[in-house]
């Protein structure tokens, strides 16, 4: 039954996904009977939609882009209490809550330091939030549109138009999806409404405020674009984010929809559909086997707390099973909206997902940011094992030399800054420590989870961890600031450079990368450079409190 | 050489090789290999680290001062492993400099000067553009080219083949290498190389190693390995602010053991031995690379051009078959085809007694009194008269004709016609007026040269001959020989546009030749291999120099290029699989103060935390030695599809190198532990 019932889910999953990209490829190769449109959408805001871009004027178009979203942002939430749209007379974010939000939205973490009912009003949910869960995942599917090109496309010396990238991302793919979902979730009972909290009578006799407001929107574009920052505090958990079984599933399905359909983008984009579907293998398979563990561990429960699932911290609308997907689909696809509290998950389902964040969120991961972060250890895994075919090393034809080498160095090293160097100044400023709730094991499980979620721009969060301090606001600011561009600029970098190289035909000499031996491969390099990297920490943390666990200790 | 000199030969090797590995040492050497500087820094910290505690009496020295001990030795033996790579370069260095002693040299005015006015210089101050005259018994003191002259060259000094070879003026002959000797007649040279510029002296530097400059994928796996030692470091220097908020402490030497393991020691270590084997493995072949670029561009190479002559085919004519003309008797044919070709030592000639041999198991002795008739241009026959006055005659086609009066019958006729339509040459054979039958000559394909490009295809290598056959014969020969592409009535400007299209197609084009006119080509190539016997045009243009002049080495130095890649990726992956058994043995033994429970990841089950990170840094070092002899020689290659390579490569590599650590560091602990170390 459990199993059908994956099946099943897996089954739709990558259906939708691979009707998506046909639709995607065609988008991003440009329909004449969308070109007018967005020629005068681009045109009335002064941009040349035919001026092809280097990756050095591509990357600056994505900072100077996300630049300005993040000061309009910062002002908003700033000013809010001046601003309109604002019946329950919110006041203004502190400035370095402000600055933490805005950095979090716009690097499409969505890291939730506040909690939106109380702290955000609805125009700064709507113009402020709303509008950079649609840009900030249309800027990482227009670098990873880019960043494909660089590896696929025939010799030349441009990535394309962010510009145009962006809008096209933005105007065909996210908000007609968007629109669907949100349609559906408000026919579920999400409420789309801009009026203000109500005061209700409880059985009781106690009053109680029950705040609402223009919701289904923005949770259906904060599923599908990976952003994952709730309309209310809880997120997904919140009655109102997430009412019942059906949608549940539909935002399950919405959180994995387009990282996956973009395995299957590079495929078709690249000319042969065997490499989108090597590298969906690869990440599939990790994905399965985290989820598994994931599901083992709730299901089972923990046997101190007595018998049957491990239900603390879970809604009991959706149980373990729908909660262990949920974890591992948001941990793994860099979303962070959560239905369930991970704070309180086995400690090794919090293994899982804390290994899914720290390999850089490349299984599925943030829209474009997947496949873009995938491409790295693609880069990696052939350098180092494509000198065994005794040539040198080359992806697509393309030869993989010194310069990409060092620019995927230079990428790759922001995880372990990040997670190691953020995490381990956590653990030690007095300041820094307060944040942490629970002893043990389990308080350096928490600290790992928000460098973690920061670094691979996920968004979700422990539960149980003080975030709003302003050490972690300001730090884990800059960190995400880190994940996101550190990644970016490099990878645009490697597709500038690919792209200039001329393609060498494929014979039976060439590195195949396609077929099982190169999926076990990729995951194997994902693993040894990836995860083990942070085994020392992990060893620490979920592990030893598994370990403690086994023992009859609890933290 | 006799078994006992072989001995000392080699122990001399590892003499130098040891001492090597101490004076390498030196910071401003070792710091281009950044991996072991890094070694060395920390293995320099541990020693002192251990030093201090053993004079505040601090317990814990002497484990300290362990593992500071094979710290040292990892980086010796680095230092050892490219030492003794270096050492078997210099062994042939040494060789090749005795050649170049200082000798008095005639210098004429000009080209054209009489040799009585030559004043004599020392060898070694001649420069570019003077002129030199030679006669037998002198030594060629530098590269040149004759300009005047002809002289038979002993070129053994640098290509072990004691025949002489003919230099001469003019043609694609003209070029004299330094360090050969002049064995007969004279020639006037012009000096082509500066002084300490010249062919010799570059390849004594190269064998040495001294000029060895990083290839760019040398370069790329070096950021590489760079990389993750700055990944480990943050590893590393982080673990104390974790262990601290777990409330344990972790020494810094147990930190440092634990850095050094993790960082790619091995590949680290072994990547210029690599390098270094891997152009020896070439001056082996008698092959010299003007650049490593070059070898690692060998193994990139998709296209082969190679001339048909002496690499596909022996280059003459030869008797592939003997028809009889009807009703005659093939034995008939067999012995007047014999007896007409014994006395002819050309090699056609030669061949049509050797295939009568084949056919009749012996030949005919040659009768007594007969008298041979040459070949000359007029009549274009060959043959024997005998003194009964039988005549028997070979010959072309309308020559035996206007001989006989007679035409071949029309069986014969059709397969005269067949045989030319080949490619090949028909010759008729005729006792007295009557025409027996045809013999038929062709460019015979070297036996296994098929076979050899079968393998190059299933590697992904094109092969493409060029020749100057007709397109007739050269489809034939191609399709005998197998090769997937021929280019007939090649001229220079066509191989050159072949290059040309090829590159544009995304193709690494290799190539061989020796004419000046094969200069352009040599250059446009992405792999040119010049013989030496060749012009120095050629020499300048191609960037590999093959000094035996055999065009079959191509293919050689194509393997050797393949091989020196695979063996850096098959170590590169065996390095950084070995971190999983690494740690498995470390972090159980720093953690498990901390959390007891984190003993279940001592699945190796080693005997104390002590015992556990000496065996991992044992274990990393012995790994570096163990595996020298595989990177001097390089890994085993043979020729596979890309699929196979990898797959085969993987597993032993791959997997070999997760699991020999697991193996190796339990066993190490085993030792410790009853040796009473640990």
């Amino acid at each position: 039954m459990t199993f059908l019932a994956y099946t099943l889910y897996f089954g739709a999953l990558i259906g939708a996904a691979l009707c998506l990209a046909v639709w995607m490829a065609r988008v991003y190769g440009g329909m004449p009977a969308l070109a007018g449109v967005e020629r005068a959408f681009l045109r009335s805001g002064g941009i040349n939609p035919e001026r092809e871009m280097t990756w050095g004027s591509y990357a600056m178009a994505v900072l100077a882009f996300n630049l300005v979203c993040f000061v309009v942002l910062f002002a908003i939430l700033r000013a809010q209490g001046a601003l309109p749209l604002n019946p329950d007379g919110i006041g203004g974010m502190s400035p370095d809550l402000a600055l933490n939000t805005a950095v979090s939205f716009v690097t499409n973490t969505n890291w939730q330091a506040y909690s939106g009912e109380a702290q955000l009003s609805y125009l700064s949910q709507m113009v402020g939030l709303t509008v950079q869960n649609f840009v900030s995942a249309g800027t990482g599917m227009a670098v990873a549109v880019a960043v494909i090109r660089g590896f696929t496309a025939a010799k030349g010396a441009t990535l394309g138009n962010f510009w145009l990238d962006l809008t096209r991302s933005v105007l065909w793919i996210l908000l007609p999806l968007s629109v669907v979902l949100a349609l559906f979730l408000a026919w579920q009972g999400v409420p789309q409404t801009l009026q203000g909290a109500v005061t209700a009578t409880g059985v009781e006799g106690g009053e109680q405020v029950i705040a609402r407001g223009p919701a289904a929107a923005q949770i259906a574009i904060k599923q599908l674009g990976t952003n994952g920052g709730g309309f209310f505090g809880v997120n997904s958990a919140h009655p109102f984010e997430n009412p019942t079984i059906a949608s549940n599933l539909a935002q399950s399905l919405s959180i994995l929809l387009i990282p996956v359909a973009f395995c299957f983008l590079f495929g078709q984009m690249a000319g042969d559909r065997r490499q989108g579907w090597a590298i969906f293998a690869a990440m599939g398979i990790m994905f399965v086997a985290g989820l598994a563990v994931i599901h083992v561990y709730e299901v089972a429960g923990n046997p101190a707390l007595g018998m049957g699932a491990n239900m603390e911290g879970k809604e009991q609308r959706f149980g373990a099973m729908l909660s262990a997907l949920w974890a591992a689909s948001t941990t793994a696809a860099s979303n962070g909206s959560v239905n369930a509290m991970h704070d309180s998950f086995m400690p090794l389902s919090g293994l899982v997902m804390l290994v899914f964040m720290q390999i850089g969120e490349v299984i599925f991961g943030g829209v474009g940011a997947g496949l873009y972060g995938m491409l790295l250890y693609v880069v990696l895994a052939v350098f180092l094992a494509g000198l065994m075919v005794g040539r040198t090393p080359e992806y697509l034809g393309r030869k993989i030399e010194g310069r990409e080498v060092t620019l995927a160095v230079l990428a790759f090293l922001s995880m372990p800054l990040g997670i190691l160097v953020g995490g381990a100044v956590a653990a030690t400023v007095p300041q820094a420590l307060t944040a942490v709730q629970d002893a043990g094991p389990h308080g350096l499980s928490e600290i790992l989870y928000a460098y973690s979620s920061a670094t691979g721009n996920n968004g979700s969060a422990f539960g149980g961890w003080g975030a709003a301090g302003t050490w972690h606001t300001t730090a884990l600011g800059l960190i995400m600031l880190l994940g996101r561009y550190a990644m970016i600029v490099p990878l645009l970098a490697i597709a500038g450079s690919m792209i200039r190289k001329t393609k060498a035909p494929v014979t039976s000499g060439t590195f195949p990368t396609h077929g099982p031996l190169f999926v076990t491969l990729l995951i194997l390099t994902v693993l040894i450079l990836g995860a083990l990297t942070f085994f020392p920490v992990l060893a620490l943390g979920p592990i030893a409190e598994e370990t403690a666990r086994l023992a009859g200790q609890s933290f | 050489m006799s078994k006992n000199e072989k001995l000392a030969d080699m122990s001399g090797l590892y003499a130098a090789a040891i001492r090597q590995s101490v004076t390498k040492l030196d910071p401003r050497t070792l710091w281009r290999n950044p991996v072991m500087f890094v070694t060395a820094i920390v293995a320099a910290m541990t020693t002192v680290l251990g030093l201090r505690d053993l004079l505040t009496g601090t317990p814990g020295a002497g484990v300290a001062l362990h593992i500071a001990f094979w710290l040292w030795l990892c980086v010796l033996f680095a230092n050892f492993a490219e030492g003794l790579a270096e050492g078997r370069g210099r062994a042939r260095a040494d060789t090749l400099r005795a050649t170049k002693s200082e000798t008095k040299v005639r210098v004429l005015a000009d080209a054209d000067a009489e040799p009585v006015t030559a004043t004599e210089v020392i060898s070694t101050t001649l420069r570019a553009g003077q002129f030199v005259y030679l006669a037998a018994g002198d030594i060629i003191p530098t590269d040149g080219e004759a300009v005047r002259g002809i002289a038979s060259v002993n070129e053994s000094a640098i290509t072990g083949e004691s025949a002489p070879v003919i230099r001469e003026a003019g043609g694609d002959r003209s070029s004299v290498t330094g360090g050969t000797t002049i064995a007969s007649d004279w020639i006037v040279m012009k000096v082509m190389a500066e002084p300490g510029k010249s062919f010799l002296d570059r390849m004594i530097a190269l064998v040495e190693g001294a000029e060895r400059q990083k290839t760019p994928n040398e370069i790329a796996l070096n950021i590489l390995l760079v990389g993750l030692t700055l990944i480990f470091l943050f590893v590393v220097v982080t673990l104390p602010a974790f262990a601290s908020y777990s409330g344990t402490v972790i020494p810094v030497v147990t930190l440092a053991a634990l850095f050094v393991t993790l960082i790619p020691t091995t590949i680290g270590g072994l990547l210029s031995a690599i390098g270094i084997a891997g152009m020896d493995r070439l001056v082996k072949a008698n092959v010299i690379a003007k650049s490593g670029r070059a070898v690692e561009a060998a193994g990139d190479v998709d296209t082969l051009l190679l001339d048909k002559t002496g690499t596909i085919t022996f280059g003459n004519r030869m008797a592939d078959a003997l028809i009889p003309a009807p009703g005659v008797d093939a034995r008939r044919l067999v012995e007047a085809a014999a007896l007409a070709s014994l006395a002819d030592e050309t090699p056609e000639g030669k061949s049509i007694v050797e295939k009568a041999r084949e056919m009749l198991g012996a030949i005919p002795a040659m009768p007594q009194g007969a008298e041979f008739v040459p070949f000359t241009a007029q009549t274009r026959l060959s043959g024997l008269d005998l003194t009964d006055g039988r005549r028997f005659r070979k010959g072309a086609i309308d020559a035996v004709i206007r001989l006989t009066g007679q035409t071949p019958p029309g069986a014969l006729s059709a397969q005269v016609d067949a045989i030319a339509r080949s490619g090949g040459t028909p010759l008729l054979v005729a006792e007295g007026t009557q025409i027996l039958g045809v013999v038929h000559l062709k460019d015979i394909v070297k036996p296994g040269v098929r076979e050899r490009f079968a393998e190059l295809r299933a590697m992904g290598i094109r092969t493409v001959m060029i020749t100057g056959d007709n397109p007739l014969t050269a489809a034939a020969i191609a399709a005998e020989a197998g090769v997937d592409d021929f280019l007939a009535e090649a001229t220079p400007e066509m191989k050159l546009d072949l290059i040309r299209r090829e590159q544009a197609g995304g193709r690494l084009v290799a190539m061989c030749g020796d004419g000046s006119n094969d200069a352009p080509a040599l250059a446009q190539a992405d792999v040119g291999v010049a013989m030496n016997a060749g012009t120095p045009a050629a020499k300048e243009a191609a960037n590999l120099i093959d000094l035996d002049s055999d065009p079959t080495k191509l293919i050689e130095v194509v393997m050797v290029g393949k091989q020196l890649l695979i063996s850096r990726g098959a170590l590169t992956t065996f390095s950084i699989a070995n971190d999983v058994a690494k740690y498995f043995a470390v972090l159980p033994a720093i953690f498990v103060a901390a959390y007891p429970g984190l003993a279940v990841l001592n699945i190796m089950g080693l005997a104390s935390p002590t015992s556990a990170i000496l065996s991992a840094v044992i274990f990393n070092a012995l790994i570096l030695i163990a595996l020298v002899p595989l990177a001097l020689r390089g890994v085993a290659y043979r020729p596979a599809t890309a699929a196979q390579l990898l797959r085969r490569n993987l597993l032993v590599y791959g997997l070999g190198g997760l699991i020999v650590p697991f193996v190796g560091i339990k066993a190490i602990d085993l030792c410790l532990v009853a040796l009473n170390l640990a």
